[in-house]
């Protein structure tokens, strides 16, 4: 995946609303591989890079589950926690989009504000497919073998 | 599949630690973590049975700087080598950009060795990728041990393309970070050749960061 600053704003700007939107304390978003694309809220404190790697872990074994009892991919998956709930969606097949909330939203809630926030993200993550299927430069064309030494000299 | 993001001017790339039970993949990755300074490195995570064997995989966010403005990171999974898990191996290598295969040295597994580098090109060939394209190295651990098998016993058998290979006891981190650069350096060289075929930043141009 290939991610532009200008759609980056796009979905930044999405998420962030949705923490609002949805009362919730995190939203964030991640590619189907585990990486991080974006997160917004009270991420301070959070490791946002182990999660997106559980998260696509958890979503790639659902997925697999899902296969073996001839069920399509499962499009949400709710966790109830004691005091924090995990809702993640997918997006588009292709993004996994993970909202934690307390007790100061809901589940209902959280279902409508990311039902929209989804058909938004979907839009945007088509565009940067489109945009990847047209071929130009790259920083890592002119790339050398010294560049790439010299990340192990040191 | 790499993941370029011109926002926050980084590149995640991913490298899937494929081997039979017991090779060595997790121990490799154990060493990495405890030889890399903190600022280097995020949480490893172990999904393990209480017998410390590999039930999900294991994982390791490395960055190892910048090239041309871009800060490099490597996502370094292990896969469970354990025959049953299967399924999960298959979802792990979803989205690779280099493997190393670990080969346990011992004669006893000249068979398992074998089986999964097999059950390697399977599973990748599921998913599209061919493993005498993708970057590869082998990965002979275990060298420490008295029952090793010599290694050109065990290139004639695991490496017959000659990919890169190294000799390595993994306990005790020898061979363990000249893997690691060797099949980096390989996701690196793909990246460049890839890159006529990617994407050009249309609304946004990349500034470029500093020329080292
Ligand atoms: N002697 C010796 N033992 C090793 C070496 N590398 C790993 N081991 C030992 O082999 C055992 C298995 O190592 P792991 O790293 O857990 O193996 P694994 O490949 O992750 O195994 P699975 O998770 O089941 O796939 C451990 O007891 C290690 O200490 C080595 O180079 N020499
Ligand atoms: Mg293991």
């Amino acid at each position: 995946m290939v991610m532009y600053e200008a759609e980056y704003e796009q979905i930044k700007k999405v998420c962030d609303r949705l923490v609002r939107e949805a009362n919730s304390k995190v939203v964030f978003l991640v590619d189907k591989n585990g990486q991080l694309i974006a997160s917004a809220g009270d991420v301070g404190h959070l490791d946002t890079t182990s999660l997106a790697s559980l998260t696509a872990g958890n979503i790639a074994a659902t997925g697999g589950i899902a296969k073996l009892i001839n069920e399509k991919e499962f499009s949400q998956i709710f966790h109830e926690g004691e005091r924090d709930n995990l809702h993640i969606s997918i997006i588009g097949q292709r993004v996994i989009l993970v909202v934690i909330f307390d007790q100061r939203s809901s589940l209902g809630l959280v279902r409508l504000r990311v039902r929209k926030a989804s058909e938004e993200l979907n839009t945007i993550f088509s565009s940067i497919a489109a945009k990847a299927e047209q071929p130009g430069a790259s920083p890592f064309a002119e790339i050398t073998d010294d560049d790439i030494d010299s990340l192990f000299s040191g | 599949m790499s993941f370029i993001n011109y926002s926050s001017r980084e590149i995640n790339c991913k490298i899937v630690y494929y081997g039979p039970g017991l090779c060595g993949k997790t121990t490799n990755l154990q060493y990495i973590y405890n030889k890399t300074s903190p600022d280097a490195k995020g949480k490893m995570i172990s999904l393990a049975t209480e017998t410390e064997r590999t039930l999900f995989f294991d994982f390791l966010p490395l960055s190892l700087g910048e090239i041309r403005g871009f800060k490099t990171r490597f996502h370094l999974y292990t896969v469970p080598g354990q025959v049953f898990y299967d399924a999960s191996r298959k979802l792990i290598l979803k989205g690779v950009d280099g493997v190393v295969f670990v080969a346990d040295s011992q004669i006893e597994r000249v068979e398992a060795n074998l089986e999964s580098v097999e059950n390697l090109r399977t599973n990748l060939s599921e998913q599209g990728y061919d493993l005498d394209r993708i970057p590869y190295v082998v990965q002979y651990n275990k060298r420490d041990l008295p029952n090793a098998a010599t290694v050109d016993e065990l290139r004639k058998l695991l490496n017959p393309k000659a990919v890169p290979e190294f000799e390595a006891t993994a306990t005790t981190g020898v061979g363990v970070f000249d893997t690691l650069k060797a099949v980096a350096k390989l996701v690196l060289q793909e990246l460049r050749k890839g890159a006529d075929a990617g994407a050009s930043p249309i609304s946004s141009p990349p500034r470029r960061g500093p020329v080292t």
